[in-house]
């Protein structure tokens, strides 16, 4: 059901919500560029509607709030283990269509590929999802191509016209707060982006072979495997894990999992020295197969949601998008040398 | 021909090898300038100079080839110039009125470049408007990193960016990009303990390579923007060297409040004998050492609690 509320009203909701939920949403963080006097959009914790970025594309997504950088599973020490807490409130998190749709990524990885995630699932659970309607297609995006520019599964949707916040609600716990604090009640629906600047065209015929392609080749030189493309990226779901003894009590210790990137050194390394991914090409290759290519043959749908915050802030303008583009090529090139 | 040479110099008009021809200067606070100035300055050299415009070491710009009956024509084209760059000016219409103070130079800073902590044509202009004009022969410069691309090393007073890397070791993934940035290019203040890092704050000179290569923003900067302040740097014949540090984690109106104290300790001990009433301020810290300087530079200066002073300072350099 749709309502129409000022600012002060929606704040109101956002205090009750504060009881029961940490509230989460795209914001400016002063200063938090990588160069001087430039600023930064990533999830934080918000306390009224005023501290949202509506208007531009987060650099970072929501994922951090679902699955920390860096979150300790538990500490332990001689002969005891401690599981970490779990935060004291459940989340209400806003976000794009294209973020949503990852969301289901970060679940068939977590809870449906072999045995549920214990640390995912107890943060999962107590989670909500708000949609942000995307008025247009910010740079780079190619939601459209990937069919995630629209979704209905949220438990309500929010978008801003003219100082006044409109709100289709899906959840019948929050009907009374809306009833309660809204002015009208207008028929709200949801708007998407229906067009996008950038164009992807995934081929079929995808083989194996076309890790042999010459396209990856530009990368060893280009790419400079810092992982921002990753650690972007909505849908990556690699970590690894961390157990370390504090410096003042080496009895004592915790373990954590932190994200990994299959760009940045290290993600190969197996013991005994070995390494499978040496080249930056052959990284490139490997995350854009997963992207676009080996996700699906597992899941039956791709894996990128076309959010395009890789592009964004690849330090070395790589585009991603660019290189779904060149796969077609690559599998010609590919199937005349096995011809020969 | 008769013009009074000291007038003419202090007006900004070089004595040049070419009997009764000068040369006008023209100061660029920071090097940043309106494109359009360049068409005043186009006309200038055609209509007085001689079709020439020479760019100085200190981003200026060099009109040679003007008869020195031209001067005051000359100070008449200047003059939209003057106040375009808001360049203090003690009569209206007259040119420049001092030029023993020279051009506070920068680096292109945070306008243009990644690596610049601050908006280094600001800081110039700010430092320019509180010095300028003056007899006293200083040279300021100042460079958005410590790269010193400026050569600011190489100047009396030499103000280099800095930032104060804050760390959220909660966005760390341990990926090892900011300590491997800091030891390959920096100063080797990081280090990686338990999988987080550990930044040594006396070693760490602020550049923010570990910001700027952090691919997380686990690394972000100061809101606070900080500067190294190098003292007495000097070219020339007699014994060229390089500034030495003096203070780290200074702030805008420290540095500010440093150099124009030191304009007063410069009139107090300058040699009056001095030829041409120039000399180096290096030299006259030499003659009065260090403390005494220190006193004077320091009077009534308020540091960030974090400002390290060093003292007393060691110049080393060429001697003949
Ligand atoms: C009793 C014998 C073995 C045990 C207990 C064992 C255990 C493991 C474990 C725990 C991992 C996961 C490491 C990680 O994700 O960090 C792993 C990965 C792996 N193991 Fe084994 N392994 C055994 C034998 C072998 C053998 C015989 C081979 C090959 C001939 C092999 C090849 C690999 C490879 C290629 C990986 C993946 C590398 C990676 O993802 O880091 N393992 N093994
Ligand atoms: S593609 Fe770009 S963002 Fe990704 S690792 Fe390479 S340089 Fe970094
Ligand atoms: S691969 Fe790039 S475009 Fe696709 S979901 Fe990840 S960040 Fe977005
Ligand atoms: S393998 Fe690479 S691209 Fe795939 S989820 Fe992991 S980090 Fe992301
Ligand atoms: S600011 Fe520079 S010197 Fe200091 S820790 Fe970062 S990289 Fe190292
Ligand atoms: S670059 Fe950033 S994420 Fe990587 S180790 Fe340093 S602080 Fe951690």
């Amino acid at each position: 059901m749709g309502y129409c509320l000022d600012q002060a009203g929606f704040n109101q909701i956002l205090n009750e919500w504060s009881k029961e939920y940490f509230v989460y949403a795209p914001k400016l963080f002063k200063d938090g560029g990588s160069f001087s006097d430039t600023d930064r959009i990533r999830y934080g914790e918000i306390h009224t509607v005023e501290e949202i970025v509506f208007d531009r594309k987060s650099d970072y997504s929501y994922k951090e709030i679902l699955l920390p950088l860096s979150q300790t599973l538990f500490f332990f020490t001689d002969d005891m283990v401690k599981e970490a807490d779990l935060p004291k409130k459940g989340a209400v998190i806003l976000l794009r269509s294209c973020d949503l749709h990852a969301v289901k990524r970060l679940d068939e990885i977590y809870l449906q590929n072999g045995c549920e995630d214990y640390y995912y699932k107890r943060l999962r659970d107590r989670v909500k999802f708000i949609l942000i309607g995307c008025q247009h297609s910010f740079e780079n995006c190619f939601c459209v191509d990937m069919g995630t520019n629209r979704i209905d599964n949220y438990d309500a949707y929010i978008e801003m016209k003219n100082g006044e916040i409109y709100v289709d609600n899906h959840n019948d716990v929050w009907k009374p707060l809306f009833t309660t604090y809204s002015r009208r009640t207008p028929e709200v629906i949801p708007a998407y982006a229906t067009e996008n600047k950038t164009h992807i065209h995934i081929p079929d015929g995808i083989t194996p072979d076309i890790a042999h392609s010459k396209i990856w080749d530009e990368y060893d030189s280009r790419c400079i495997n810092c992982g921002r493309c990753n650690f972007v990226c909505p849908t990556c779901t690699c970590f690894t894990m961390q157990d370390i003894f504090y410096v003042d009590n080496g009895k004592v210790g915790e373990r954590r999992r932190v994200w990994a990137s299959c760009m940045v050194d290290g993600f190969t390394d197996v013991a005994g020295g070995g390494c499978y991914r040496k080249k930056n090409g052959q990284r490139m290759r490997f995350k854009v197969l997963h992207k676009v290519y080996d996700y699906k043959k597992r899941n039956g749908y791709h894996m990128c949601v076309g959010c395009g915050r890789c592009d964004d802030i690849c330090p070395e303008y790589i585009s991603f998008s660019n290189s779904i583009n060149k796969l077609d090529a690559a599998i010609k090139e590919v199937s005349i040398n096995a011809v020969k | 021909m008769d013009v009074n040479t000291k007038k003419m110099k202090k007006n900004a008009f070089r004595v040049t090898k070419h009997r009764g021809f000068t040369a006008s200067r023209i100061r660029v606070p920071g090097g940043y300038l309106e494109a359009k100035y360049l068409g005043m300055i186009q006309n200038i050299a055609e209509t007085y100079g001689n079709g020439i415009v020479n760019i100085t070491t200190r981003q200026g710009f060099e009109i040679p080839g003007i008869k020195f009956a031209d001067m005051p024509k000359v100070n008449e084209l200047i003059q939209p110039i003057i106040e375009g760059l808001d360049i203090n000016q003690e009569v209206l219409g007259q040119g420049y009125t001092a030029s023993g103070t020279r051009n506070v130079t920068a680096c292109v800073g945070n306008n243009v470049c990644p690596y610049a902590c601050y908006n280094t044509s600001l800081f110039a202009k700010k430092i320019e408007k509180a010095i300028f004009p003056n007899d006293l022969y200083f040279k300021v410069a100042l460079t958005g990193c410590p790269n010193d691309c400026a050569k600011v090393r190489m100047h009396d007073f030499g103000i280099m960016g800095m930032t104060l890397p804050q760390y959220d070791k909660e966005r760390c993934v341990n990926c090892g990009a900011c300590v491997k940035a800091c030891t390959k290019k920096s100063v080797s203040a990081l280090a990686t303990v338990n999988c987080k890092v550990v930044r040594d704050a006396h070693k760490c000179i602020g550049c923010g390579e570990c910001v700027l290569n952090c691919p997380t923003g686990a690394w972000t900067r100061s809101h606070e923007k900080y500067f190294r302040l190098t003292i007495f740097g000097r070219t020339g014949k007699k014994n060229p060297r390089l500034g030495e540090d003096f203070i780290k984690w200074a702030d805008e109106a420290s540095i500010i409040k440093i150099i124009c104290n030191t304009y007063d300790y410069v009139k107090n001990y300058i040699d009056p004998l001095a030829p041409g009433g120039k000399e180096h301020i290096g030299y006259i810290v030499d003659r009065t050492g260090f403390e005494e300087f220190k006193k004077w530079a320091l009077k009534d200066v308020q540091f960030p609690a974090n400002a390290e002073i060093n003292t007393p300072i060691y110049w080393k350099g060429i001697k003949y």
